[in-house]
């Protein structure tokens, strides 16, 4: 393995991954804080270092509907987005996964207007959760820059045909400075095979995309694709398998700091994560059997090794950044909890929501999170849910 | 199509539900849809070919001698060729059942 290893800005690093993948066409609308990505990706395009048709758009909406466009006739295709363009880009998300084109989104994880944010949290996320997309959550920048090559790999493979979505905190994330191992290009070529849509728009062989499907078909297009979105995981192993093997970095749905014999676990997605494990270490030297799982892969949803991670844990503690309004607290907790509802020997799951608008939680705030979500699992609250880090 | 759109399974289904039928929305018997079909009196028509025109689903043909012809398969019984014929040829009857 001959990696060089760089500082630079995570989204300089995601368009270094786009270059690595050969990406043909870039689609996308600038929005703080995911702006340096797509002036990454079209520096290296006007400078000749990639290959590819950038197409300027005058909205996110119309920027997913040119990538739908440009992947159904078999062009690798990307794009990167955050917040409200997440959001203007809603109805479109639906049908790149209906029609199943595998094109890759990073998404700079930002809060939601009103009033209005440029800073992180994962409200746009989870607005989109039921999208279809395969959706991946990156901790680092390494993790990022990894996961667009997997992402190319695991969506493209014809086992799948799906898009993915890769997350990173919003500033947290694009726009931190971290060294980053970038292979050589001869070891992308051979991780990611050349893209090959095995039904192209192609004038030679007409199809049509996109019908009309009317109450006696529509059923069943959706039943194909939810099995489809499920089936995936395997592939998703087995992408992250090879990308081990030949790179040195493992990647698992669901991961563990400290998880061996933690009675406690804290759960959290995204950079957020680092911190945790800063609080986890301070709380094990304090004696306390605390641990960290960190939820990677949010769609499909890893429920087998999920269940498996939290095994023997009495207190889940699960710290949301987004908010269900007038519902359970947030989006991740509840489907946690479903997903442990009925098995037999399950945890304690508490619900925390956090870090809203880009509103940090130190290591010292995670360790009164964890704390008071063990006094809650013992105590019990009058609330479906804490909330943390806010004036009251 | 080797099965009709009845008999297709979820697992049938080519990926995305893409058709490599060219022209497949010629099965669809928008017909189906139909509460009123037109009846034309071929005493009054003057084969101006109006309802020809006007017929959004080109269900209205045009026979040897000239005349309209109802396409009962496509026609969805707008009743846009009754507002349209200038001769007052064509009416609406309701359908049965």
């Amino acid at each position: 393995m001959k990696e060089k290893r760089i500082g630079m800005e995570v989204s300089q690093a995601i368009a270094i991954a786009t270059k690595l993948a050969d990406v043909d066409v870039i689609s996308a609308y600038p929005i703080t804080p995911q702006t340096h990505i797509v002036e990454g990706v079209a520096e290296l395009v006007a400078d000749g270092e990639l290959d590819a048709d950038c197409i300027p758009v005058e909205s996110e909406h119309s920027a997913m509907s040119a990538c739908l466009g440009s992947s159904a006739v078999g062009a690798r295709t990307f794009t990167a987005t955050a917040g409200q363009g997440l959001e203007l880009m809603h109805e479109v998300l639906y049908v790149a996964s209906s029609m199943r084109l595998p094109l890759v989104m990073a998404v700079a994880n930002r809060a939601l207007s009103a009033p209005i944010s440029i800073w992180g949290d994962h409200s746009d996320v989870m607005a989109v959760r039921d999208t279809g997309w395969i959706q991946i959550f990156a901790v680092n920048g390494q993790e990022t820059f990894d996961n667009v090559l997997c992402a190319f790999r695991i969506g493209e493979d014809h086992r799948v045909l799906l898009p993915v979505m890769v997350h990173l905190d919003g500033f947290h994330l694009t726009h931190m400075i971290e060294p980053i191992f970038i292979p050589e290009q001869s070891e992308v070529d051979r991780f990611l095979p050349p893209y090959q849509y095995p039904l192209p728009l192609d004038p030679d062989k007409p199809v049509s995309m996109g019908g009309m499907g009317a109450p006696n078909i529509y059923f069943e297009t959706k039943r194909a694709q939810a099995e489809v979105l499920t089936a995936a995981k395997e592939v998703i192993l087995e992408a992250w398998k090879e990308f081990g093997d030949i790179f040195g970095r493992h990647y698992s749905p669901v991961e563990g700091y400290h998880r061996e014999g933690a009675k406690v676990l804290l759960l959290t997605m995204g950079s957020f994560s680092e911190t945790a494990m800063t609080a986890i270490d301070a709380l094990r030297d304090e004696g306390k059997e605390v641990g960290l799982i960190m939820l990677r892969l949010w769609r499909p949803f890893p429920f087998k090794e999920f269940r498996q991670a939290v095994k023997g844990a009495d207190v889940l503690i699960v710290l949301d950044r987004a908010l269900s309004f007038g519902g359970p607290g947030g989006p991740v907790c509840s489907e946690v909890r479903s997903a442990l509802f009925n098995e037999d020997k399950k945890p304690k799951v508490i619900g925390f929501v956090g870090g809203l608008g880009g509103r940090a939680v130190s290591p010292d705030g995670f360790k009164e999170i964890i704390n008071r979500g063990i006094e809650v699992a013992h105590k019990g609250s009058e609330q479906e849910f804490e909330v943390f880090g806010v004036r009251e | 199509m080797a099965k009709s759109a009845e008999e297709l399974t979820w697992k049938d289904l080519e990926i995305g539900a893409i058709m490599t039928e060219p022209g497949s929305a010629s099965q669809y018997q928008t017909g189906s849809w139909r509460t009123e079909r037109p009846i034309i009196d071929l005493d009054k028509c003057t084969k101006c070919g109006l309802c020809y025109v006007f017929c959004p689903d080109m269900a209205i043909k045009v026979d040897d001698e000239g005349y309209p012809e109802t396409d009962l398969f496509y026609c969805k019984g707008c009743g846009i060729c009754v507002v349209e014929c200038p001769k007052q040829a064509i009416t609406m009857l309701e359908e049965e059942g």
